[in-house]
C-alpha cells in the first residue's frame, strides 16, 4: 500500500513510477496496449475533426489524453462489468465496444449504440458488459457496487475527480469495504471540474478516504504500465481497491477546443517508451493501420453528414 | 379469515427471496416490527447502510444483474433522496439502452400519530410525473398480488405506493354504484378507506352516489363504468392521500373532465406542511371532509 502524501498534493507525470515495469510486462503487452490506446487516439481525432467542422451537433466529451488509461485497464480487467461516465469513449473502444456503434451514437443515428438516445456521455456496450450512464456524475459508482453485490462478479467503475466528491461515493466505498465486494474503483483525476481545480474544491484525497475505510488505495500518474501493475495487484490480492490516477485533459470539458499545450503528453511518453523497448517499427505499423481504420470509419459518414 | 395485506406481502417476498433468487434491500428492515410484519425472516435480505441516495442505486445495480430486487423505503418522505437513481436510471434504462432494470419499489405511506412533516403522507405523484415507471397503490391482498404479478411478468421497475393502514386489511373493496347517483367519487390509497366511511354518511343523508376504487395510478385506465358514471352525474371528486396540487387527484380530474365533460374536483392533502400535533396535521381527507365537500358541491 502506498503511503499517501496528500497534504502536499503534487501533480506529475512521474508520480509513483516504478522503474522497469514496461520490460517486466513484455513486448506483446506493450504492443497490444499501444494498439488499443492508439486506435482510441485516432478515433477521437476524427471526432474532434467532425466537431471542428460542425458536423457533430450533439455535445461530446473527448478522452484525448487518457487513451492509455482505458487501454491499461482493458488489458488487466478481463470479464469485468464496466460502469463509467462521460469522457469514456476510450473505455468503450479499448474494451472492445463496436466503433461503428459509437460513431453513429455521436452522430445521433438510430444505428448508434443506444439508438441516439444516449449520446457521448451515456454510451454503453452490452457486448463487453459496459453499462450506460444516466448523466448524473458519479451515479455509476453506487450502481456498480450494487451490481457487484447482486452478482458477486468483478466490476470496474470509473469516475472523475469531481464526481468522486458526490455524496453517494463515500457510502459506496464504505459498503464495498464492509461486504468485501469485487469492485475496482478508479478516479481519473484531471484536476478540473470543468475549469475549477481540485485545490479550490477540497483539501482531502479520495485515495485517503478509501484507505481510511479499509480499501487498498494508491495515487499514481497515468503511465499505463504503472496503472496495469496496480490494477493487476489489486485484482490478484482481492478487491475492492481504489486507484486515483492523475491524468491530463487535453481538450476542453466538452467539444474540440483547447486552452494551450497539455500539462504533460502521455501519448508522446508512451510512444517514447515503446521506442525504448525497440518497438519503433511495429509502433509505426500499428499507428498507420489504426489511422486508416479510423479514417475509413469516419470519412464516409462525415461526407454524408456534411452534404446534409 | 384470509391473509392480511401485510401477510400477503410477507408471503410474496419470502417466495421471491427463497425460490426466485430475488433480493430485498432496505435500511433497518429487520428491526423492530420488520416493516409492519411485511418482511420475512429468510435469506436474501440485504441490510444497507443509512445512505438514502446510494441505497437505491445499490438496488438498481442488483436489478441490472438480474436479481429483480425489492427495495423498501419505510416512509414515503424518504423518497425525496431515494428516488434519484430510481428515476434517473431504473426508469430510463430500458428506453435509453434497451436494458431492463426491474426494481420493485416499496414505498410506505404513513400518517397521523405525530409522525410529522417528513415521514407523513404519500408522494406517489412525483413518481407518476417521470417516464418509465408504472405506479400502483394497492390496498388489499388481492390487489397486492395483482401488482406483484405485473412485476413478475414485465421487466419495468414499478413504484408501489403502500399505506400502513392497508396492512391490516383482509377484505377486498368493490366499487359502489346506485341508479340515481348524483355524484361520482374516485378514491386512491388510504383515501379509499375514508371514502368508504364518507359514503356511509352520504347514504344516511339520502345522497345517491357512485364510488370507484383506483389502484393503478400510472398508466391510469379509467373503466367504462367510471366513464359512464361521470357522463351521467356530470360531477366528481377524486380523493387522494397525496398532495392535491399538481398531484394524482388533479391529474385524474383533468383527464376525466376531458373525456366525460363532467366537472371534477380534486381533494387531497392541503398545500401546507404537516405538523406533529393533531390540530396541525395535514393528512388524507377525513370522511367528514369528504362528505362536506360532496354536500357543498351538490348544493352549488
Amino acid at each position: 500500500m502506498t503511503e499517501l502524501q496528500t497534504s502536499e498534493r503534487r501533480r506529475s507525470p512521474d508520480l509513483g513510477m516504478i522503474p522497469d515495469l514496461p520490460r517486466q510486462f513484455g513486448k506483446e503487452f506493450a504492443l497490444e496496449l499501444f494498439r488499443r490506446g492508439n486506435f482510441s487516439h485516432h478515433f477521437e481525432l476524427k471526432v474532434r475533426e467532425a466537431g471542428e467542422k460542425k458536423i457533430l451537433s450533439l455535445p461530446f466529451y473527448l478522452s484525448l489524453g487518457s487513451e492509455f488509461t482505458a487501454a491499461a485497464f482493458s488489458m488487466v480487467c478481463k470479464d469485468f462489468m464496466i460502469f463509467a461516465q462521460h469522457r469514456c469513449h476510450s473505455t468503450y473502444l479499448s474494451f472492445g465496444g463496436k466503433p461503428e456503434g459509437l460513431r453513429d451514437e455521436l452522430l445521433g443515428l438510430p444505428s448508434g449504440c443506444a439508438g441516439g438516445m444516449a449520446g457521448s456521455n451515456a454510451i454503453h456496450a452490452p457486448e463487453v458488459k459496459m453499462f450506460g450512464h444516466s448523466g448524473l456524475m458519479g451515479e455509476q459508482v453506487p450502481i456498480a457496487v450494487g451490481a457487484a453485490a447482486g452478482s458477486g462478479k468483478p466490476v470496474l467503475t470509473i469516475c472523475g475527480d469531481a464526481s468522486v466528491e458526490e455524496d453517494y461515493i463515500y457510502p459506496s466505498l464504505g459498503w464495498a469495504a464492509t461486504k468485501k465486494l469485487p469492485v475496482l474503483f478508479v478516479c481519473e483525476d484531471n484536476n478540473l471540474s470543468i475549469l475549477t481545480p481540485v485545490s479550490v474544491r477540497r483539501k482531502w484525497s479520495p485515495a485517503d478516504v478509501a484507505q481510511s475505510l479499509g480499501i487498498p488505495a494508491v495515487e499514481i500518474t497515468d503511465d499505463p504500465w504503472l496503472i496495469a501493475h496496480h490494477a493487476q495487484n489489486m485484482v490478484k490480492n482481492q478487491l475492492p481497491g481504489f486507484i486515483n490516477i492523475q491524468t491530463v485533459r487535453v481538450l476542453w470539458h466538452a467539444g474540440p477546443g483547447n486552452d494551450g499545450p497539455p500539462e504533460w503528453d502521455r501519448y508522446k511518453l508512451v510512444v517514447e517508451q515503446l521506442q525504448e523497448l525497440g518497438l519503433g517499427s511495429e509502433l509505426r505499423r500499428i499507428d498507420t493501420d489504426n489511422q486508416r481504420k479510423a479514417n475509413d470509419l469516419w470519412d464516409s459518414q462525415l461526407h454524408k453528414q456534411s452534404k446534409k | 379469515m384470509g391473509l392480511t395485506t401485510a401477510q400477503t406481502i410477507q408471503e410474496i417476498t419470502k417466495n421471491h427471496l427463497e425460490k426466485e433468487n430475488g433480493l430485498l434491500l432496505g435500511q433497518c428492515v429487520t428491526a423492530v416490527g420488520w416493516i409492519g410484519g411485511t418482511v420475512p425472516d429468510c435469506n436474501g435480505i440485504m441490510e444497507i447502510p443509512m445512505t438514502d441516495v446510494a441505497g437505491s442505486a445499490f438496488a438498481v445495480g442488483c436489478a441490472l444483474v438480474g436479481r429483480r430486487p425489492i427495495f423498501v423505503m419505510r416512509y414515503q418522505g424518504f423518497l425525496w433522496y431515494n428516488c434519484s437513481s430510481l428515476i434517473n436510471y431504473a426508469g430510463r434504462s430500458k428506453q435509453v439502452w434497451g436494458v431492463p432494470c426491474p426494481v420493485f419499489i416499496r414505498c410506505i405511506g404513513m400518517e397521523g400519530n405525530g409522525v410529522g412533516h417528513t415521514a407523513s403522507s404519500c408522494l406517489h405523484s412525483i413518481m407518476m410525473h417521470v417516464p418509465g415507471i408504472p405506479v400502483a397503490a394497492p390496498m388489499t391482498p388481492l390487489e397486492y398480488r395483482a401488482v406483484w404479478e405485473h412485476f413478475r411478468t414485465h421487466d419495468d421497475p414499478i413504484f408501489v405506493s403502500e399505506h400502513r393502514r392497508s396492512f391490516v386489511l383482509t377484505d377486498e373493496m368493490s366499487d359502489q354504484r346506485s341508479e340515481n347517483s348524483k355524484i361520482t367519487l374516485v378514491a386512491i390509497s388510504a383515501g379509499r378507506l375514508n371514502a368508504l366511511d364518507a359514503v356511509a354518511r352520504l347514504q344516511e343523508s339520502g345522497i345517491p352516489h357512485d364510488l370507484f376504487h383506483v389502484m393503478w395510478l400510472k398508466p391510469f385506465a379509467a373503466s367504462p363504468e367510471l366513464l359512464a358514471s361521470l357522463s351521467k352525474t356530470k360531477l366528481g371528486v377524486i380523493i387522494d392521500s397525496d398532495f392535491e396540487i399538481a398531484g394524482a387527484a388533479q391529474s385524474f380530474a383533468y383527464e376525466l373532465m376531458l373525456r366525460t365533460g363532467a366537472k371534477i374536483h380534486a381533494l387531497g392533502l392541503e398545500d401546507r406542511v404537516c405538523g406533529v400535533a393533531p390540530a396541525v396535521e395535514n393528512i388524507t381527507p377525513s370522511a367528514e371532509k369528504i362528505a362536506a365537500k360532496v354536500s357543498q358541491l351538490l348544493r352549488a
